[in-house]
């Protein structure tokens, strides 16, 4: 199934509660037709509230003007958007059966009745749904009803297609099978996706592009890849994956630190702190090495065994370490960083 | 020591019942006893209904008919209402609830004097049968309202609704596909209160009928105080077959919604 | 409160109606007598202060409230605890006698208080094989105590069940772990936990007897109640203004309860009346 799609844009939006509760500071932002945009943060930093502007249950401060292909659609009510939204707790109708779910965006339309039987069928196929759906909603499973959620959603062709948080309400095994599903549907129907979660791995997994968001405020958009290696500052950092901070001197073409010292990469400018992550430190032989400490602790993560040293540099550092061997606890180690590291500064 | 207790407790708990039930019973045959005096060994005869039947079949018929149309307009009026308040900020709800209940915790007697006060002079509306539907559905109405808005705040409405609206439904399409199913309870339990309050209202009815609108209860009060205790009795007992079965009714939603929710 | 799907401006739309209703024949009319109450500069309350007669209804009201109130609430509690935290056959039977008597109007309730002690009644028919004496009680303040002892019983266990079935079992566990006896644990931990749906019931129960007319009206003792006096007050001497004065008390004082009681209790206390 292909979807006829449009490209969004939000123009100086803004959102304020009563008269002093500022939930979103006035942003820009573009969504490309057909592309999947994860807006990722923690709760209450406004990624909800972005979505709900785009759907149309919120509008926007004054100034602020929400577009659809061009289109302003800024007052329109969310009735006539024509967006498809899946809602954290699904918001399935108690009394109607799974079918007559899926089935209530066309009936509002008054479509014939083959029609309608027809689309339906070809949704609960699509979402794999197919011998459910003459059951209530009551006697589906959390995952089940997800499925019938997205299909209700779908059923009447939306140009947009919102989700908030559709996947935190399941457990994690599940989490990450429908997550699988979802970006190969996703992908498939080519709609404009706009998918809101906390969840990073998520965000990364299904996204074409991310927007990190805390405060209210947009911290930095673009590719996984891009927010992973190269996030723009502390927070985002902070938030996708986990980041150490190095401080030191710079001396002689060489960071150094508690330690040791860590060797400039070719090309690297002066700075008196590295940013690198577990997996960008490799463990070495002590005597090989320039950089030293000592495990602190050792946890066992079963791909990986992750190191708290101590004594690199001000503050614990953590490593990853792959495959079966690991230092133990009280091992002074040696340390090497990948010459990465020196490619991207953090504020 | 324990068991001494629980003995203690139970005999209380039994003696209560029996001090409930006992009277009750008693009335129920003695409707139905030839002669109360002489018990029954006088016989079983359906004398005394026929009797009330005679005399108070219109104050029956009026009363099923006041409950009715109470229960309409109390629907009309309490269910948009409580729909309302149920979105509404909390204190607002508070007020509103709080000033709707007001008929119910001042005597029945007050506010039914407050009525002849103000509109006692309308001769056409103070004769006619809708002065006492007036007290009824202003007695009645905190009862709908307060039933409809627990069931409203406890579906979350607003996000059903939200889905609804995403799929291109109208206000009205989704007051009626979604709201309305799934509120039914609330409004179902709510008009079996009304209708059981309605038909045994006593306070209010009996300052506000006149001989030409006379309702059940009015006609019971006359019974117990110029008729024989059969014809009373049998009074009663037609009061009871009335009323039991929808009180046996709300207790079942009761029991229903307690299990639905475990 | 922003609600893009039922804005502000429908929300009063769909309350209008039946607020105007409730101004019209709920507001208007008690506004308007208070007013009459008030008429000949407030003659009637003045006599209502000065004259023995209404003070001794007032008294004799609120001391048989109180007095079915602290009944009902001691024996209420006791069958309400008993019926909820145990299961043996017949219970859902007891439950259901304890509790239809809830919709019995006060004039039925009259009529069963005759039946079990009036001249007819059953009691005082057991008094007579037993004691050779006909126990007749039901038109005095006894039989009117009994009345309202029957209509409140209903009420008030409804509400000391519902309360009890919310109560949690692990406090209960926990004091017994540090050596509570049956005794204690009720005093130290079922009281307290019900507190709130006790004071509720209390002031519904007080509120609900000080009105009561049905009973008093079917009885028709020598001791009048408030409701009574305002009865004849009306019908027998058509003296609208005292009348009108005397509800506008008996108004202020209902409401006064219920609203302590919210007060003491909290919201659960105004949600339960």
């Amino acid at each position: 199934m292909k979807l006829d799609t449009v490209g969004i844009q939000l123009e100086r939006c803004a959102k304020t509660y009563g008269r002093a509760t500022r939930v979103l500071e006035p942003l820009d932002l573009g969504v490309v037709a057909g592309e999947t945009l994860v807006l990722l943060g923690p709760s209450g930093c406004g990624k909800t509230t972005l979505l709900r502007l785009i759907a149309g249950l919120e509008r926007p401060d004054a100034g602020g003007a929400v577009r659809f292909g061009g289109r302003d659609v800024t007052a329109q009510p969310i009735e006539a958007r024509g967006v498809g939204m899946v809602f954290q707790s699904y918001a399935l109708f108690p009394n109607m059966t799974a079918r007559e779910n899926v089935a209530y965006g066309l009936r509002i339309r008054k479509l014939p009745a083959t029609e309608i039987a027809a689309r339906v069928d070809e949704l609960l196929e699509l979402t794999r749904m197919a011998a459910h759906g003459g059951k209530p909603i009551a006697a589906l499973s959390g995952g089940q009803k997800q499925r019938i959620a997205l299909a209700r959603a779908l059923a009447p062709r939306p140009r947009v297609l919102l989700l908030d948080e559709p996947l935190t309400a399941l457990d994690a095994q599940l989490r990450e099978s429908l997550r699988a599903e979802m970006n190969a549907l996703l992908r498939g129907l080519g709609v404009t996706t706009v998918y809101v979660t906390h969840d990073q791995a998520e965000a990364m997994a299904l996204g074409d592009r991310i927007v990190v968001m805390s405060a209210g405020r947009i911290e930095q958009i673009g590719a996984p890849r891009d927010i992973y290696h190269r996030p723009a500052n502390a927070r985002v950092a902070a938030f996708i994956g986990t980041m150490n901070r190095l401080d030191g001197e710079w001396r002689e073409q060489a960071l150094h630190c508690a330690g040791g010292r860590v060797p400039a990469a070719a090309g690297a400018t002066p700075t008196d702190a590295i940013w690198f992550r577990p997996e960008d430190a490799e463990w070495v032989a002590a005597e090989d090495a320039a950089l030293h400490g000592v495990v602190a602790a050792a946890t066992f993560l079963g791909e990986r065994t992750r190191l708290a040293v101590d004594g690199v540099g001000a503050q614990t550092v953590l490593v990853d370490v792959a495959g079966r061997a690991a230092p133990e606890v009280g091992a002074r180690i040696g340390l090497r960083l990948r010459p990465e590291v020196w490619q991207h500064r953090i504020d | 020591m324990r068991r001494a207790l629980t003995a203690a407790q139970a005999l209380v708990t039994v003696l209560m019942s029996l001090f409930l039930l006992v009277p009750t019973l008693m009335s129920m045959a003695a409707g139905v006893t030839d002669n109360y005096f002489r018990g029954w060994r006088s016989g079983f005869t359906l004398r005394w209904l026929a009797q009330v039947w005679d005399l108070y079949s219109d104050a029956i018929f009026l009363s099923l008919r006041i409950a009715v149309v109470t229960l309409l307009i109390v629907l009309v009026l309490g269910v948009p209402a409580a729909y309302a308040l149920s979105r509404s900020g909390r204190r607002l709800a508070r007020l509103v609830e709080g000033l709707l209940v007001l008929p119910v915790a001042v005597p029945g007697l007050a506010s039914a004097l407050g009525l002849l006060v103000v509109y006692g002079g309308v001769t056409a509306f103070r004769v006619s049968w809708w002065f006492i539907v007036v007290g009824h559905v202003i007695f009645t109405l905190p009862f709908m309202v307060r039933s409809v808005a627990a069931v409203c705040r406890s579906q979350d409405l607003k996000t059903l609704e939200e889905g609804a609206a995403s799929l291109g439904a109208g206000f009205a399409q989704r007051f009626a596909s979604v709201v309305l199913p799934n509120i039914r309870s609330g409004i179902l339990a709510g008009a079996l209160t009304v209708v059981t309050l309605s038909i045994g209202e006593f306070n209010l009815t009996w300052m506000l009928h006149t001989p030409l609108t006379k309702t059940l209860p009015v006609g019971l009060a006359d019974a117990y105080a110029s008729m024989r205790l059969e014809v009373g009795s049998a009074y009663t007992l037609v009061f009871f077959v009335m009323i039991v079965p929808l009180l046996v009714w709300m207790q079942t939603i009761g029991r229903h919604e307690k299990g639905a929710v475990r | 409160m922003r609600d893009a799907i039922f804005p502000a401006r429908r929300r009063w739309l769909f309350l209008a109606p039946a607020l105007t209703v409730f101004a019209a024949f709920w507001l208007l009319p008690m506004a308007a007598l208070v007013g009459v109450s008030a008429e000949q500069r407030g003659a009637s309350y003045a006599a209502m202060v000065a004259s023995p007669r209404y003070l001794r209804s007032l008294l004799a009201t609120l001391g048989l409230s109180l007095g079915v109130t602290l009944a009902t609430v001691v024996l209420s509690t006791v069958a309400g605890l008993f019926l909820e935290r145990r299961r043996f056959a017949g219970r859902e039977l007891l439950i259901a006698v304890l509790t239809l008597p809830l919709a019995f109007p006060g004039v039925v309730v009259g009529f069963m208080i005759i039946m079990l002690a009036g001249r007819q009644g059953l009691i005082g028919t057991l008094t007579q094989a037993l004691l050779g004496e006909r126990s007749v009680f039901a038109y005095s303040l006894t039989g009117l105590f009994l009345g309202y002892l029957y209509f409140s019983i209903p009420r008030v266990i409804l509400t000391v069940m519902a309360a009890a079935e919310k109560l949690d079992p692990r406090l209960e566990e926990a004091a017994r772990s540090l050596g509570a006896g049956s005794w204690a644990v009720v005093r130290d931990v079922l009281l307290p936990a019900l507190r709130p749906a006790l004071i509720a019931s209390a002031s519904m129960c007080f509120a609900t007897s000080i009105g009561a007319f049905g009973t008093a009206f079917t009885l028709a003792t020598d001791v009048d109640v408030l409701p009574m006096t305002i009865y004849n007050e009306f019908t027998l001497n058509a003296n609208m203004t005292m009348a009108a004065a005397l509800s506008v008390v008996l108004g202020l004082v209902t409401w006064g309860v219920l609203a302590l009681s919210q007060w003491l209790g909290g919201e659960a206390a105004g949600a339960a009346a």
